[in-house]
């Protein structure tokens, strides 16, 4: 608490945790590169130093506000400084903008403009290293890394993986898995969360639109997708909506014009989740099979238990993920000759928020019928860049609905884009009524947010007389924490929910990166929004789903929704 | 892979140390001794052993300038450039060296893996300046002309 | 076991008798520098020698105790001992042999294995002096230590034991006062009280910073969480000063005893050395004492039945000038990469493993128990105003006598060099000298009367730093001195913060095109806009201070800058690239060799009109003068 006076105008603070905090709310955008507020402070890029009345200078990320500071943030040389620091980060870097993935959104670039560089003094020292493609979801292009430290701190601290670290030292250290290894070849769940947090293109996500463009261009081939429920809460920002608007239609519509035959929705797919999931969670609970039940939508955590909690792989559910289940299921449609009167191949393709859904579809178990049912996985960011390539005023489209009939999922199929989302569904699958009240005591019942965010949240529910004991956590740290928890027995649950992601998909790793990761609440916002506008809530009132298993799906639930996650080993 | 006795050393080493992360130098440290280089696949094992990631583990040794993942030569000769030494002219006695030996700023191991040159930062003997340490031995007062002396010296008690 | 006072007084009674029972002593330097020119197999010759001798009873203890029983010595009168000291500060005069009788001393220098005999037979059985093996000033030898003029003008606090008691043996530490600052640290003060006196002493830590002990003590003894540590900083990065590297190893449980004591002042129950990795003898000294301590219940639960415990234990480090930053330094210790991290919290909040961490130099240390024991009053008697104590000096470059040396803050810097250390090498003249390694900056003439404390040498741009002294003379060249000491930094830059790590990477690369004949004026701006930046922006003091030399020598030294740069002139003659090579008509035969013998085609002309080397094209490799048969080509710098 007190006063501080930022460049000659008195700021009240109230418990912000450092200096930095306080100059940004006051509306300075003080430049940074290494600086993330949920990760630790790195303290690297300097960038961030300011005067105060003495003449010191000082890192603010890294300063303790005290009552009564008088902070200079744009004086001479503080300016002079900042623009000789991204000089010399420039002069270390290959510069090769006019390709780069992160042209135009990339960080470095943008300070090397605002810092006003106009001449580079110094000569690139450093020898040009491969890019490594080795991963499904992300690439790694050294060359572009300016060692800020983000990715690490990421995947150690927020991810609990601890998949790329420093190696070496000075002038020659670099981010690295161990021994420079591939990056696919580690323990890497795919999740991509150092490429959200990476402000160059030094991580970028893998791209597999060019195949897409060609499927939609080969007459002979039908090109169907599927939207992910928390893509269309972040694809509008890029083309200058709300960030959290929601605009599937728009997109449904842009995709159509590309040649998408079918756009269907995921939604459908995690209605289809929540029959399957709360059937076998009602059984075990029933039968006293494995619990806790672990959740199995998300494939970096599915991952993750495998390399880190092998004697759990059980506990995970069988269910397929949405993606797996409509992608099977798709594919199984159109195989049968009656919904393909003239025998053309069907690509499947999924629009998804995340990274980790690449490797998922290349996963052995993602296959039915010997046949990779997701033939491409496009996250957001790769369906605004086709978007953008076809120079469509996005803005002017006039929305579309998804395709029938695996277009219409419940609010509980929304949901599943923010973490806790596949619990609501849950209980509101088997928590009679579906009016209001009951809805609004589910939302109540802590699956969701309180005041604080939380990503680690405790809760029980009555149900059959007994209370069943349920944890949603996002963040694989957090898993990892509650893993360690249940193995030494110091807690029991029946039902855990893992969402790899921090908030879950909204902020997966294939979206849109935001200007302020504190954003990711206005995107949550918007899933809820649009639960809240959806006619039917839960799953077993979706009346397509209902029919689907009444007709298509009957004697297939097993073949085209299940596939236990770990029998490939 | 390694044979089975590596194992047991760093077995041995990290018994010693105790299975925790603060372990994790020291047990390097030794396993250097014993090797004279640091093989990977212990890094690997020790890491496992100690609970920490790999890819920590490889961070650390590569941040400390003492471990390698190359054998070292049988006779690690450090020439000193501290300071002291510097002003007293450390150089041209690495260069001597380093020509004596077939060596560069890059190649530090001798074919016959008898030597490794590297430079170090005073021995604490500043007052012999220049001085160079040929495993735990400090030598003073070294000229250029004293290297192939020393050289043939250490040549010969390998015999 | 030692478990009260009362023993511990009863053994060292004992040990103080033994030490009196003494006929003789041979005490034998047995520091790095002494070991490095031969001081072991002086050592073992009088060991040898001793053994043979059927008169005299031996006493070995407790050196390589197994492979040597210690002897019983029945006639005490007569009991004679060969002894391992610290080292004295002059390793040049190396190996150095003392032979002490009662009050008597002898110095002897340069002894070799050869000389052993001679000096038993005369000095040790009789009371006779070989002229030729003490220390000459010119005419003059001086006899005991204390008359040759470099250690009779210092003043010896931290440095006090070295030379005069077996460095590994706890008895001896005890017989010469050890571990009394301890008893009355533990016995009459409470901890309040003992950080109060060093607080009042006025010490100031002495790895570089110049941070007031007390006031650090103070600040960890008031954090809520209970769990301290002290850490000794043993990393002594600075290339070419050694001081801390001799305390370790010469005095080892005089540190112990100060971390001792700073544990009971601050509640810490563990205590950490840091050593860097080439010590390997201060760790080894360091690890036996604290076996011998743990062994003798002096180290461990329930010191003195004092309810006090305190475990020590030893780090190596693995060879990253970075760890001698305090938060580097726990962080490797804690088997992390020695990146310093932001403050705060500040390591007396969150040090090691989070807690609340003293963090003080070996010298530091080495100070508190003489504080303890002697007094507040008696400390600030010695030094300035605000620099109280004395400073440990290592000397080195163009000077006469390099070493060792310890002197009370606020000595000038002519006495220093004149007077302890004897004036330049060989008759050259003065003039630099360059402080504080890496992270200082050099003084010249101008600052020679100024009194050496932590705050005067701030106001020349310099630092005391650790303490590391350069003597500089006309053959050093200045820009050279200062690519040298920025080529230390970058190597040694951990690579986190960009000023540190791309800009020194910069300023190498400047500096060294300066040096090669390469560089341009618009350099030395640029050079001065880059150590700006670092100096105000680093994270951490390795690159706030990395620039320091560099600025300093500028400003000193600019015309020689200029000279290499317009002039191609290095007027020390060090800078290879500046060298020109001429051919001498004189000698000249027209033989036109050296024009064939030239790789680049710099040599041009005939048999008729000479010839002549091309400076513009001549890459300076040499090959025409190895190839001239006549000596006719000759080089200028
Ligand atoms: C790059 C760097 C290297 C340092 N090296 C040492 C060192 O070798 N020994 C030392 O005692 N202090 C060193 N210091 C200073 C320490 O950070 C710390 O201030 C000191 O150990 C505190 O002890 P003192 O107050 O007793 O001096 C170094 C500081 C920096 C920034
Ligand atoms: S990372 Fe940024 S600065 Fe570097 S090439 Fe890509 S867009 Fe340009
Ligand atoms: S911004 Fe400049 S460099 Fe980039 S494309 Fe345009 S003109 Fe070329
Ligand atoms: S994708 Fe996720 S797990 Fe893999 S390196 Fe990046 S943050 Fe770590
Ligand atoms: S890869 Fe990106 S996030 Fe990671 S250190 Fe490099 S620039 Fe930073
Ligand atoms: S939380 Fe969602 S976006 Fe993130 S890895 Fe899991 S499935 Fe992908
Ligand atoms: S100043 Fe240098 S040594 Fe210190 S943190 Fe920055 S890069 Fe590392
Ligand atoms: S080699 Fe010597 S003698 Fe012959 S031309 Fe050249 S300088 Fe003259
Ligand atoms: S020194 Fe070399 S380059 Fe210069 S003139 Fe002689 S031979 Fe030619
Ligand atoms: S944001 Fe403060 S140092 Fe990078
Ligand atoms: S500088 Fe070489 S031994 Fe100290
Ligand atoms: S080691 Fe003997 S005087 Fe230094």
């Amino acid at each position: 608490m007190g006063v501080i006076t930022i460049d000659g105008r008195k700021v009240n603070f109230t418990n912000e945790k450092n200096l930095l905090e306080i100059i940004r709310n006051a509306g300075i955008d003080l430049p940074t590169l290494c600086y993330q507020p949920e990760l630790s402070t790195f303290g690297a890029c300097r960038l961030c130093t300011v005067e105060d009345d003495r003449g010191r200078l000082f890192a603010s990320c890294s300063e303790e506000p005290r009552d009564g500071m008088v902070i200079l943030t744009n004086t001479d040389r503080l300016r002079k400084h900042r623009k000789l620091i991204i000089e010399l980060l420039l002069a270390a870097h290959c510069q090769t903008c006019l390709t780069c993935e992160k042209n135009g959104d990339c960080k470095l670039q943008q300070l090397a403009r605002r810092s006003g560089q106009t001449t580079i003094r110094f000569e690139n020292y450093k020898e040009m290293v491969p890019l490594d493609f080795s991963s499904p979801s992300i690439v790694r292009d050294p060359n572009k890394c300016i060692l800020c430290g983000n990715c690490v701190r990421v995947c150690a601290e927020l991810q609990g993986v601890g998949a790329l670290e420093f190696a070496n030292r000075g002038s020659e250290t670099m981010v690295m898995p161990a021994f420079d290894r591939e990056i696919g070849t580690t323990h890497c769940v795919n999740c991509g969360q150092c490429r959200v947090y990476c402000p160059t293109g030094a991580i970028s996500i893998v791209h597999n639109f060019t195949p897409v463009w060609a499927a939609l261009n080969d007459p002979n081939v039908r090109v169907v997708a599927q939207i992910a429920p928390a893509v269309r809460v972040a694809f509008g920002q890029v083309f200058g909506f709300r960030s959290g608007e929601n605009v599937i239609g728009k997109v449904v519509a842009a995709m159509h014009r590309m040649g998408f035959e079918e756009v269907y929705d995921t939604t459908f797919s995690a209605d289809l989740t929540i029959m399957e999931e709360a059937a076998e969670f009602v059984e075990r609970v029933e039968t006293g099979g494995k619990l806790p039940l672990l959740t199995s939508c998300c494939p970096a955590w599915v991952k993750f238990v495998g390399e880190n909690f092998p004697e759990f792989q059980d506990n995970v559910s069988t269910c397929r993920s949405p993606q797996g289940m409509l992608s099977a299921v798709v594919k199984e449609y159109f195989r049968d000759r009656k919904n393909n009167p003239d025998g053309r191949k069907t690509i499947m393709v999924s629009v998804m928020p995340c990274t980790a859904k690449k490797m998922e579809a290349k996963r052995p178990n993602s296959f039915t019928e010997g046949q990779q049912d997701t033939d491409f996985v496009l996250t957001t960011k790769e369906m605004v860049d086709m978007v953008l390539s076809t120079g469509v005023d996005f803005d002017a489209i006039e929305p579309e609905a998804p395709d029938i009939p695996f277009g219409f999922g419940s609010g509980g199929g929304v949901i599943f884009g923010v973490s806790g989302g596949v619990t609501e569904a849950v209980i509101r699958r088997l928590v009679p009524g579906n009016d209001q009240h009951t809805l609004n005591e589910i939302a109540e019942c802590g699956v969701r947010d309180g005041a604080e965010e939380s990503f680690i949240r405790e809760f029980s529910i009555p149900y059959n007389g007994m209370d069943v004991k349920i944890c949603v956590a996002s963040g694989l740290a957090n898993a990892r924490k509650i893993m360690e928890q249940v193995k030494s027995g110091e807690k029991e649950y029946h039902l855990i929910e893992i969402m790899a992601c921090r908030r879950g998909c909204i902020m997966g790793g294939g979206q849109p990166r935001l200007s302020n990761i504190k954003k990711g609440i206005v995107r949550r916002n918007g899933i809820y929004a649009a639960d809240k506008e959806t006619v039917v809530k839960k799953c077993n009132e979706n009346p397509m789903v209902l029919s689907l298993y009444d007709g298509f799906l009957k004697n297939r639930e097993h073949k085209l929704l299940h596939n236990p996650m770990f029998c490939a080993k | 892979m390694l044979e089975e006795a590596y194992y047991q050393k760093a077995d041995e080493i990290i018994e010693h140390y105790g299975k925790k992360a603060a372990s994790l130098i020291p047990i390097m440290q030794d396993i250097q001794a014993e090797y004279r280089y640091l093989p990977g696949e212990l890094l690997t094992y020790v890491a496992g052993q100690i609970g920490i990631t790999e890819e920590k583990a490889y961070s650390v040794a590569t941040f400390y300038e003492n471990f390698s993942f190359e054998q070292k030569g049988k006779y690690v000769v450090k020439v000193c450039d501290g300071t002291a030494c510097h002003v007293r002219k450390s150089v041209p006695i690495l260069e001597a060296f380093q020509k004596e030996l077939g060596l560069s700023a890059k190649k530090h191991t001798s074919d016959d893996m008898l030597f490794t040159v590297e430079t170090v930062s005073c021995l604490g003997a500043c007052g012999l300046a220049p001085t160079v340490m040929v495993n735990e031995d400090v030598h003073p007062k070294m000229t250029p002309e004293k290297v192939q002396a020393l050289i043939q010296e250490l040549r010969g008690d390998k015999k | 076991m030692i478990n009260s006072r009362e023993a511990l007084i009863q053994t060292t009674e004992a040990a103080k008798a033994t030490l009196a029972s003494y006929g003789c002593r041979i005490l034998v330097c047995s520091g790095t520098g002494c070991i490095a020119s031969g001081s072991e197999a002086v050592y073992e010759e009088f060991r040898k020698l001793a053994k043979d001798d059927h008169n005299v009873v031996l006493e070995f203890k407790p050196h390589d105790e197994a492979e040597h029983d210690s002897e019983v010595v029945s006639d005490v009168k007569n009991a004679l001992g060969v002894k391992k000291t610290g080292c004295q500060g002059v390793c040049e005069l190396g190996p150095l042999v003392r032979i002490q009788k009662g009050d008597d001393v002898i110095q002897y220098i340069k002894v070799k294995p050869e000389n052993c005999e001679e000096i038993f037979q005369r000095s040790v059985r009789q009371d006779d002096v070989i002229e030729s093996l003490l220390y000459h000033q010119g005419e003059e030898a001086f006899r005991g230590p204390d008359d040759i003029p470099f250690i009779a003008k210092q003043t010896r606090i931290v440095l006090e034991n070295c030379g005069k008691y077996d460095a590994e043996s706890f008895d001896e530490y005890l017989a010469g006062g050890g571990f009394t600052a301890l008893q009355k640290a533990l016995f009459e003060m409470k901890p309040e009280e003992v950080v109060d006196e060093v607080d009042k002493s006025g010490l100031r830590g002495r790895g570089g910073g110049g941070f007031p002990a007390g006031r650090k003590w103070k600040q960890v003894a008031r954090q809520p969480e209970k769990e301290r540590f002290v850490v000794c900083n043993g990393d002594e990065g600075d290339p070419g000063a050694f001081m801390d590297g001799s305390v370790m190893e010469g005095d080892p449980y005089k540190l112990i005893e100060g971390m001792m004591i700073a544990g009971y002042a601050c509640g810490a129950e563990n205590g950490y050395i840091y050593v860097r990795a080439e010590y390997p003898m201060s760790v080894a000294r360091l690890r036996k004492a604290i076996a011998t301590l743990e062994e003798v219940g002096l180290l461990g639960d329930d010191i003195l039945g004092t309810g006090y415990n305190f475990h020590m234990h030893i780090n190596r480090g693995a060879g990253a000038f970075v760890c001698g930053e305090g938060s580097a330094l726990t962080a490797s210790i804690e088997g992390n990469r020695g990146m310093p991290r932001v403050k705060p919290p500040r390591t007396v909040e969150k040090g090691l493993w989070a807690k609340p961490t003293v963090l003080n130099n070996v010298e530091t240390y080495a100070n508190v128990p003489k504080i303890i024991l002697q007094g507040s009053d008696w400390f600030r008697s010695i030094g300035t105003e605000n620099s109280t104590g004395t400073k440990t000096f290592s000397l080195t470059g163009s000077i006469q006598n390099t070493g060792l040396i310890e002197v009370p803050m606020g000595t000038t810097l002519r006495e220093i060099i004149f007077d302890i250390g004897g004036g330049l090498k060989d008759g050259g003249s003065f003039k630099a000298v360059q402080i504080g390694g890496p992270s200082g900056g050099c003084l010249t003439e101008q600052h020679l009367d100024e009194p050496l404390d932590f705050e005067s040498v701030k106001k020349f741009g310099a630092i005391i730093g650790s303490g590391g002294l350069v003597v500089m003379d006309d053959n050093t060249c200045m820009v050279e001195v200062a690519r040298f000491f920025m080529s230390f930094t970058q190597r040694e830059s951990c690579g986190k913060c960009i000023p540190c790590r791309e800009g020194t990477k910069r300023m190498l690369e400047i500096l060294e095109r300066i040096v090669n004949g390469d560089g341009e004026l618009q350099d030395l701006d640029l050079l001065e806009e880059l150590a700006t930046m670092i100096k105000s922006m680093a994270l951490c003091g390795l690159g706030k201070s990395a620039p320091l030399p560099v600025l300093s020598t500028l400003r000193t030294f600019r015309d020689e800058y200029v000279e290499h740069i317009v002039n191609h002139k290095c007027r020390a003659k060090v800078c290879a690239a500046m060298r020109t090579f001429h051919i001498n008509p004189e000698f000249c035969k027209n033989c036109g060799k050296c024009m064939r013998s030239c790789p680049v085609g710099a040599i041009t002309g005939n048999r008729e009109v000479g010839y002549t080397i091309n400076s513009k094209q001549c890459i300076r490799c040499g090959a025409c003068k190895e190839n001239c048969a006549f000596d006719a080509i000759y080089v200028e710098m």
